[in-house]
């Protein structure tokens, strides 16, 4: 008999490839996703050691975080000499080493947390790495995935194992049924508002309870996409037959046989019951409200209902944080979430660019016109927008007056042409509020997409049921 | 990483103390997706003069030692910021062994994982080789790490310390990558042998 185990340490044991006496494990790695900011001089150390990447087939690159998404972007003048650089070496680094590629050109290419799991290549029961801290997405089908730092991806690269130490085990339970207008965005903004950023620090977190299985795979890619955000290693959860219906027949996923066979494995992936959790933290899904962040953390979280906070009811160190952000952010204790203007309105990023997540906005955005300055939607990948198209969402956008743009990372970190001018005010659907990044002294509100999309109608952040 | 066993080649001598990473590499240099080519750049600030022209008198431009493969250097080189950018451009333009009474802890560490030896000496030591750098074309040392002896033209052999763990490390070209190459290949071919019949889906 086997001690009862979590599904991060079925993972675990699964992949370990070697255990140092130290207790040092190399951790085998089963899909290494790469794109074109991380990857250069890890690239660079292969070619000046002589090293081939030594799995080849396991790894897949798409450039993504500096790719202009408007009209014409195949032509390389209109990047930045920086990213052109980046992008460029990209394709060279791809087809010197042999790894899959899907290049700019490619209908395939797109956020590569977003690509990864749309094509198959992410399944249950893997470890999966990226050099990119939002790797924990891949979580949501069972897989154990965490972000690693250049050195690392040179390290996964030459030898397909990463150098760990294993983290302990919190489960976050979400139980009971989420309320009308309540979404995946709101739980684990609501999750990241109770723990704190750092809450999660050492731990890998498994979430589980009633709204988190009511959930469809895209609303679970939201939630683990955030796991980082609380300062966790990963996020996961257990597979179940949704994941499995998500996965089949994707370009990548097993067929015939190996598909029983891996399904057989997949069925074994859930936590025993009575595994030893070393923090448990559970949240009734009917107290979820939709939330937006007001300051510059993304646990700066409250319910759209309540007002901006003072920075004196906050304790200790978080007293100077929370001025700091008000400042930063302009905004005034106790005047209402509702009353703040909006000027921009970004939806996509990997937390929330797939195609459920463009349903939600379009729904709210419907025949009406939009109440800002610009409002952006930025599909994931290259089928998101391709589908959205085909659904008619992308009209309902246009309509609106929202720019339907190409796939990539855009405003999410604004590392290409898509930036917020100094205090310019966004209502954004990515996941990280902090300083600047969104474009130096912007102004960021993380929300849904449905939120998001109520505040492009009104021009201030708003409520999204009084819209339903 | 390239081994590091045993170079003879030419010394240069560098007295003045306190060589920052910013004189070895200054900052404009760093927007780059390479390790690679910075050797161009190394010293540039000291090499070359505003228009882009060799500096004559700078050590490195003089037809004596622009093969140099080793500096001989006043203290506490390498300080300043942790860029990793000044041992890939020392290493970039050939200089495999610096030699110094001390050096600034992160750049020492930067060193052993880039194939460059760092080699500790006292004073008089420092300032024997430090002569023998200065006879030109003639300045050639010989390091030889297994024994860990500096040779000088004249025949006079200098001993040196280095941390055995960071020696094997330099012999057998061993960074993290080549570590765990070490340790854990044949554990890393049979996981992988395992997995694929277990999990061949993967
Ligand atoms: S969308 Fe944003 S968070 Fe996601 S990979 Fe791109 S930059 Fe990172």
């Amino acid at each position: 008999m086997t001690n009862p185990r979590t599904l991060y340490d079925k993972i675990w044991d699964d992949h370990v490839a070697h255990e140092a006496d130290d207790g040092t494990c190399r951790l085998y790695i089963d899909r290494h996703l790469v794109h074109e900011v991380t990857s250069p001089q890890a690239f660079e150390g292969l070619r000046m050691a002589g090293r081939a990447v030594r799995a080849p087939d396991k790894t897949i690159a798409v450039p993504d975080h500096n790719v202009p998404t408007t009209a014409g972007r195949n032509n390389p003048d209109q990047m930045p000499e920086d990213s052109r650089i980046q992008v460029a070496a990209l394709d060279k680094n791809a087809k010197d080493f042999g790894i899959h590629y899907y290049p700019v050109s490619d209908i395939r290419q797109g956020i590569v947390h977003i690509v990864g799991p749309e094509q198959g290549w992410t399944l249950p029961g893997m470890t999966v790495v990226c050099g990119d801290s939002h790797t924990a997405t891949h979580g949501a089908f069972g897989a154990l995935a965490h972000g690693i730092g250049t050195s690392e991806v040179e390290h996964v690269l030459a030898t397909q194992t990463l150098i760990q130490k294993k983290s302990k085990n919190m489960k976050v339970e979400i139980t009971g049924k989420l309320r009308p207008g309540v979404t995946a965005k709101d739980i684990t903004l609501s999750v990241i508002g109770k723990t704190g950023t750092a809450g999660g620090t050492g731990y890998v977190i498994e979430y589980c309870g009633e709204a988190i299985r009511d959930l469809s795979m895209e609303g679970r890619m939201t939630v683990c996409n955030m796991a980082i955000e609380g300062g966790a290693r990963a996020g996961l959860i257990a597979p179940d037959e949704k994941t499995f219906d998500y996965v089949k027949g994707r370009p990548h996923a097993p067929k015939g046989a190996q598909w029983e066979a891996a399904l057989a494995y997949w069925k074994t992936l859930f936590s025993d019951d009575d595994a030893h959790w070393d923090m448990v933290v559970t949240i009734k899904g009917e107290d979820i409200a939709p939330v937006v962040t007001w300051g510059t953390s993304p646990e700066d979280v409250l319910p759209i209902t309540g007002v901006v906070p003072s920075a004196d009811s906050f304790k200790g160190g978080k007293v100077g944080a929370a001025q700091r952000s008000l400042d930063y952010m302009g905004l005034t204790p106790g005047q209402k979430l509702s009353d703040i203007e909006i000027d921009t309105v970004f939806i996509g990023s990997c937390t929330n660019g797939r195609i459920e997540d463009l349903r939600a906005a379009a729904e709210v955005v419907k025949g009406k016109k939009i109440a800002v300055k610009r409002a952006m939607v930025v599909p994931g990948s290259g089928l998101v927008r391709a589908q959205a198209e085909e659904e008619g969402l992308a009209d309902i956008f246009k309509e609106a007056g929202f720019e339907w743009r190409l796939a990539g990372c855009s405003m999410c970190l604004a590392m290409n042409p898509d930036q917020l001018a100094p205090e310019e005010r966004c209502a954004s659907t990515s996941n990280r509020n902090f300083e600047g990044r969104q474009g130096f002294k912007g102004r960021t509100h993380l929300m849904s997409p449905g939120m998001a999309a109520a505040a492009a109608i009104t021009g201030k952040l708003t409520d999204v049921r009084d819209l339903m | 990483m390239e081994k590091f066993t045993n170079l003879t080649g030419i010394a240069a001598p560098m007295p003045l103390v306190n060589i920052d990473t910013d004189m070895i590499i200054p900052k404009q240099f760093l927007k780059t997706i390479k390790r690679t080519g910075l050797g161009a750049n190394l010293f540039d600030e000291m090499r070359f003069d505003r228009e882009g022209s060799e500096i004559e008198d700078f050590v490195l431009n003089q037809p004596a030692y622009r093969k140099a493969e080793i500096l001989v250097a006043g203290d506490n080189f390498g300080c300043g910021s942790s860029r990793e950018h000044a041992p890939w451009a020392l290493l970039d333009f050939g200089i495999r062994c610096v030699i110094s009474t001390s050096f600034a802890d992160i750049f020492y560490n930067n060193c052993f994982k880039n194939g460059i030896l760092p080699i500790v000496l006292p004073k008089e030591d420092v300032d024997k080789l430090m002569d023998d750098a200065s006879r030109g074309a003639n300045a050639t040392l010989t390091v030889d790490l297994e024994s860990q002896t500096i040779k000088g033209p004249d025949g006079g052999e200098i001993a040196f310390d280095v941390d055995p763990f960071r020696k094997h490390c330099l012999l057998n070209g061993l960074d993290d990558i080549g570590l765990t190459i070490e340790a854990a290949a044949s554990a890393i071919d049979a996981f992988e042998a395992k997995a694929s019949s277990e999990r061949p889906w993967v």
